[in-house]
């Protein structure tokens, strides 16, 4: 079963590095999206303190709702993903494997990039430290619900817009105590709180998500 | 018992079953609805803070209550239907979509309307108002994901583990939104919190939200008598019963 | 209490009344909404029929 795991693990990752560009769009919009906004509305540091918790989020968010696509897009288009599901090895662990593998392309890239934001946003030196814990707890999630999504909308054409809309509400406690805990460490508060809430919804998405997957993709298959 | 339950079940019998009960909960809705409604307006004294206006709670509040519970409704009907394959009960959650939605709409514009005198704007990120917006989104995407799946079945599984999974979220996100909202608004003080009501305000309340859970009660049964049909089209019990009208 | 004085609901009466008027074009759309669906379908069903007598009819 872990062997399933990390080859598929391997696997994945094989495939992603061998078209490199895919993987640092999702960057490269992160980065796009964050500075539009001392551009969209004022460049003074105090400004630009004040939104940056939310503006970082709310980019971090878009950018892995546009790749969440890659999880199973390419799988379900070659019919690699029937094979999968005709594996012994249980379902969840395969689904377990393929979302950790989009968590390392892009949600760990995004945590490694988002200092050089927080910065952009003159964020000061705690709250950029508090800003990556954030996203470390926080960007699993996405991919984790995000992957639901994904593995319902798979078959339907054009079905990027449709998934934005059933996956963006759920993301939304996410976001709330993600920037909300930047905010609060820029004044200089405990932000225990909020690290312990994105940490339980890590151990609540970790445990369920997966699950809810591997019914969503059965479902997808069953057409 | 299982067999009971497969025929109790089965779409013939439920579209011959549910003439007389829509028929009754119909009336039952009116009558109640019309009772609230004159407790409501004419018996229910005048509130010290908030005058007339407070009248609105009469709709505002069924219609919050009821948009949550249909909700419910078709996550639980949507889990029966994935798990024991009960097409009746996926075609009850598919049918309870459209009213749930329409009527988190009504919650949030009469809130908003109530919001206008209370706090002097149309909109106001309050934290009830923010949650009925959030579970009218989740009205939308189910309806999004169940129109965009051709093949009625997958469909059906589809947008309902999608219920499904908005079930869990929705208590997360509702207490993620209380928490955001006493961080930025500790200054205004929900308005749609009544926690000591007169009992003459109560009465009517509860009465309207059983009206509008009775008329939901209605509706559902109507729609999904309508999908009955649709969706066994090509059987005979729909022909002989098409031929007959 | 006069009816003038209930219909101006204290100076309220275009909040309460507009949320009374919604109310009721929402629960009317419900009631018509599914009235219609039943004609559509049955319409519907009966075109199939009709044609499929059709199809019998030239064999």
């Amino acid at each position: 079963m872990l062997k399933a795991f990390y080859h598929l693990l391997v696997r994945d990752l094989r495939l992603a590095m061998r078209n490199r560009h895919e993987l640092i769009n999702p960057l490269i919009f992160f980065v796009l999206v964050v500075s539009l906004f001392p551009l969209a509305i004022t460049p003074t540091p105090d400004a630009l303190q004040a939104m940056a918790p939310g503006v970082i989020w709310v980019s971090a968010l878009l950018a892995v709702l546009l790749s969440l696509d890659r999880i199973f897009k390419l799988d379900y288009e070659d019919g690699s993903l029937d094979q999968l599901m005709l594996s012994p090895n249980p379902l969840m662990i395969l689904v377990l494997a393929k979302v950790f593998a989009h968590w390392l392309l892009t949600g760990l890239p995004l945590v490694i990039i988002a200092p050089l934001l927080g910065m952009f946003m003159s964020l000061p030196a705690e709250a950029i430290t508090v800003l990556i814990y954030s996203l470390l707890l926080g960007t699993p999630v996405l991919s984790l619900v995000g992957a639901i999504g994904v593995s319902l909308t798979v078959a339907v054409n054009r079905g990027g817009v449709l998934l934005s809309l059933i996956i963006l509400p759920l993301y939304i406690p996410i976001l709330i105590f993600g920037a909300n805990a930047v905010d609060v460490a820029m004044h200089g508060s405990s932000v225990k709180g909020q690290l312990l809430f994105l940490g339980a919804m890590l151990a609540l998405s970790l445990s369920l998500a997966p699950l809810a997957t591997a019914v969503a993709l059965r479902i997808t298959a069953a057409r | 018992m299982w067999n009971w339950i497969q025929r109790f079940s089965s779409p013939k019998h439920f579209y011959s079953m549910s003439v007389p009960l829509i028929k009754w909960l119909s009336i039952s809705a009116l009558l109640i609805g019309l009772y609230g409604l004159y407790l409501g307006l004419f018996v229910a004294p005048t509130d010290y803070q908030q005058g007339e206006s407070y009248r609105i709670i009469f709709i505002h509040v069924p219609a919050a209550w009821m948009s949550l519970f249909v909700y419910m409704v078709m996550a639980i009907s949507s889990g029966i239907g994935i798990i024991w394959q009960i097409r009746l009960a996926d075609m009850v959650a598919a049918a309870s979509a459209p009213i749930g939605a329409s009527f988190a709409f009504l919650a949030l514009v009469t809130g908003s309307l109530w919001g206008k005198p209370m706090w002097g704007a149309y909109w106001v990120w309050d934290a009830r108002l923010t949650s009925e917006l959030i579970l009218l989104f989740l009205y939308l995407g189910y309806m999004a994901l169940q129109s965009a799946i051709d093949d009625q079945r997958s469909a059906d599984k589809a947008s309902g583990l999608l219920a499904i999974v908005g079930v869990v979220n929705i208590p997360i996100i509702h207490y993620s939104v209380e928490w955001w909202n006493t961080l930025h608004q500790g200054a205004t003080v929900t308005k749609f919190d009544t926690p000591s009501m007169h009992i003459d305000m109560l009465i009517p309340l509860l009465l309207m939200a059983l009206a509008f859970k009775l008329f939901y009660a209605t509706i559902v049964l109507m729609r999904t008598r309508n999908e009955a049909l649709y969706r066994d089209r090509n059987r005979r019990w729909v022909r002989e019963l098409v031929e007959k009208l | 209490m006069n009816w003038s004085e209930f219909f101006n609901m204290g100076g309220y009466a275009f909040y309460v009344w507009s949320s009374y008027a919604l109310a009721l074009v929402i629960i009317l759309a419900n009631i018509v909404s599914p009235l219609m669906q039943r004609k559509k379908v049955i319409k519907r069903i009966k075109r199939t029929l009709k044609r499929e007598q059709l199809e019998r009819e030239q064999l």
